[in-house]
């Protein structure tokens, strides 16, 4: 050990480093709050004055006349994300529980890791084949039903977007199935039921909590998506959003706006309006899905 | 009625194996396509070429992005470390109370969901309020607040597969806390902190949305760090868009490469962290 080594010097070192680690823990909730504060204070006129709910509803969006309704753009992320949701949820789900309580150890051990992998391929590159494979598609499906599309349409947002989650969702609802106690299912199979059965009845019971929380954590990715969506949705705001017709939604209207944004007055205000009610939103949901998470976890 | 249940549990089987299937083979296939389609793209030229075509003054190759993104990526992961690693050997019991440790987490939790866009918003607030334009720098400082909490989560898993025998030894020894965070927990987890920083940089390599308006984009190599610089995610959303056959090919050369990289990065992590848990005492 180098330098002064007496009892005293110890001491000191261990307490003067014991207050410089508080710093990083100050940094990193700082970080949350200043996200937060920043972007109020950034949308605060639009934010007060009364008119924060006409911003919310109203379907008018002509910035160069001082109106910014975010109202089809907000239904257009609710929209995507719904749809998302309705593809990737019974796909993740029922892929997970085979996985985790049917599949045999050597799929498991080949698929796991696969899965692992597959969860951190960048949002561009699924954009990217979206752009390559099912804007074609898409379209092709859409002239087979007789119906009149570029391709460029909520269906095919929530086509990638779906693909895009289902191993985020996946490997959430696996740790959570992995965490039931074997004892839980050796009851039940000893009264007699069969693995589905105890499946059905048991083990997803117990699980549901968090299959819930990766749901939605499952949505809050859909929700805050931008690349992704933005190069495969159209983006042409629409007040009723319709499988075959463009979509836009709030991070895609950001991405796209932030080089106009400095040339008409407001401009600013409104987009970080939206990136503050993007933030809020994904905030509060994952926050419900960590807390149920952390209660399951300390439970078994 | 038991071969009815039999049934039952049959047709689930079936279901679920279709459902497996359908998410591996979507998800591969989009892996595939794009690769294919990257590995037609793929010439010298595209890799090391940093000349400009003669016709339409574009630049011939993608080695400005590939380079713009090793030093976006590298620079804010490199700066995320001061805060994630200090940060993951704090929240301990030793100098933390359970409460905190947990209400920190949650909150890291909640930062790592917090959309790119969002971070690329603020890390354009704080350009413009520091009277600059996008930037190599305003792009690492961005990334680096993204990479924060994935660094230290994953950091945070690294520290807890350290054997707590560990830590009784040397608190038996007389240890004080600092000697034994510094000495002997740091030192057992360095080889996993490798896990966590590889994790980290697949992210902000991948990373579209934060450093869109942050770090710009520029055809050539960026001379300092206050000019703009390209990066691979941005190269491949660009040039997707614009007509000409040259673009599309830089375009599907650049998601071949990037998807390479997160590829490598992600294995050789999985890989020091299974030969890792090998050695944890259970």
């Amino acid at each position: 050990m180098k330098g002064d080594s007496s009892l005293k010097y110890r001491v000191g070192e261990d307490c003067i480093t014991g207050w410089l680690l508080k710093v990083p823990v100050l940094i990193a909730v700082g970080m949350l709050v200043l996200f937060f504060v920043v972007l109020t204070a950034k949308s605060w006129p639009l934010l007060t004055g009364g008119h924060f709910w006409q911003v919310l509803t109203s379907s008018e969006w002509l910035p160069s006349e001082g109106k910014f309704g975010l109202w089809p753009f907000i239904i257009g992320t609710i929209a995507v994300t719904f749809l998302t949701m309705i593809l990737a949820v019974p796909v993740s789900v029922l892929a997970a529980v085979f996985l985790n309580e049917f599949a045999p150890k050597k799929l498991k051990d080949i698929a796991l890791p696969v899965i692992d992998v597959l969860a951190a391929v960048p949002s561009v590159i699924y954009g990217a084949c979206g752009v390559i494979a099912f804007i074609p598609m898409v379209k092709a499906l859409g002239s087979a039903l007789g119906i009149n599309t570029t391709g460029r349409c909520l269906l095919t947002a929530a086509l990638v977007l779906a693909i895009m989650v289902i191993p985020v969702i996946l490997s959430i609802v696996r740790d959570v199935l992995a965490a039931i106690p074997q004892e839980a299912r050796e009851a039940s199979l000893a009264l007699g039921s069969t693995r589905w059965e105890t499946t059905y009845k048991v083990v997803l019971k117990l699980a549901l909590p968090g299959i819930i929380a990766a749901v939605m954590l499952g949505v809050s990715r859909a929700f805050g998506e931008t690349m992704a969506v933005m190069m495969v949705a159209g983006s042409i705001p629409e007040p009723k959003p319709s499988l075959f017709k463009a979509v836009y939604t709030l991070p895609a209207l950001i991405a796209d706006k932030y080089g106009e944004m400095l040339s008409i007055k407001m401009y600013d205000v409104a987009l970080m309006t939206a990136a503050l009610i993007l933030m809020v939103v994904i905030a509060v949901v994952n926050f419900g899905a960590h807390l149920i998470l952390i209660r399951l976890r300390r439970r078994y | 009625m038991l071969a009815w249940r039999k049934f039952v549990e049959k047709f689930w089987l079936g279901v679920m194996i279709a459902m497996l299937s359908i998410a591996v083979i979507s998800v591969l296939g989009i892996i595939g396509i794009v690769l294919w389609r990257g590995f037609g793209a793929l010439s010298f030229e595209m890799f090391f070429s940093l000349k400009f075509s003669e016709v339409t003054g574009e630049p011939v190759g993608i080695a400005n992005s590939i380079i713009g993104s090793a030093y976006l990526a590298g620079g804010g992961v490199i700066l995320a470390c001061f805060i994630s690693i200090p940060l993951a050997l704090v929240l301990q019991r030793e100098y933390l109370s359970e409460k905190v440790i947990t209400a920190v987490t949650i909150i890291l939790d909640v930062l790592w969901g917090i959309p790119s866009i969002v971070y690329g918003a603020i890390g354009y607030l704080i350009l413009m309020s520091c009277h600059q334009r996008a930037s190599l720098l305003g792009g690492i400082v961005t990334l680096a607040l993204l990479s924060v909490p994935i660094m230290t989560r994953a950091a945070m898993n690294v520290i807890s597969l350290v054997p707590i025998q560990l830590r009784e030894t040397s608190y038996g020894l007389g240890a004080t806390r600092w000697e034994t965070i510094s000495r002997v927990i740091f030192r057992q987890a360095l080889p996993g902190m490798a896990t966590a920083v590889m994790l980290a940089f697949g992210r902000a390599i991948g990373d579209t949305a934060a450093v869109l308006f942050t770090a710009g984009y520029s055809d050539k190599l960026p001379r300092s760090i206050m000019e703009g610089a390209a990066s691979l995610p941005i190269t491949i959303y660009y040039k997707l868009m614009m007509p000409g056959q040259l673009a599309q090919r830089q375009a599907y050369a650049a998601s071949f490469v990037l998807i390479l990289i997160v590829l490598i990065v992600s294995a050789i992590s999985r890989t020091i962290s299974n030969r890792l848990s090998k050695y944890t005492v259970k």
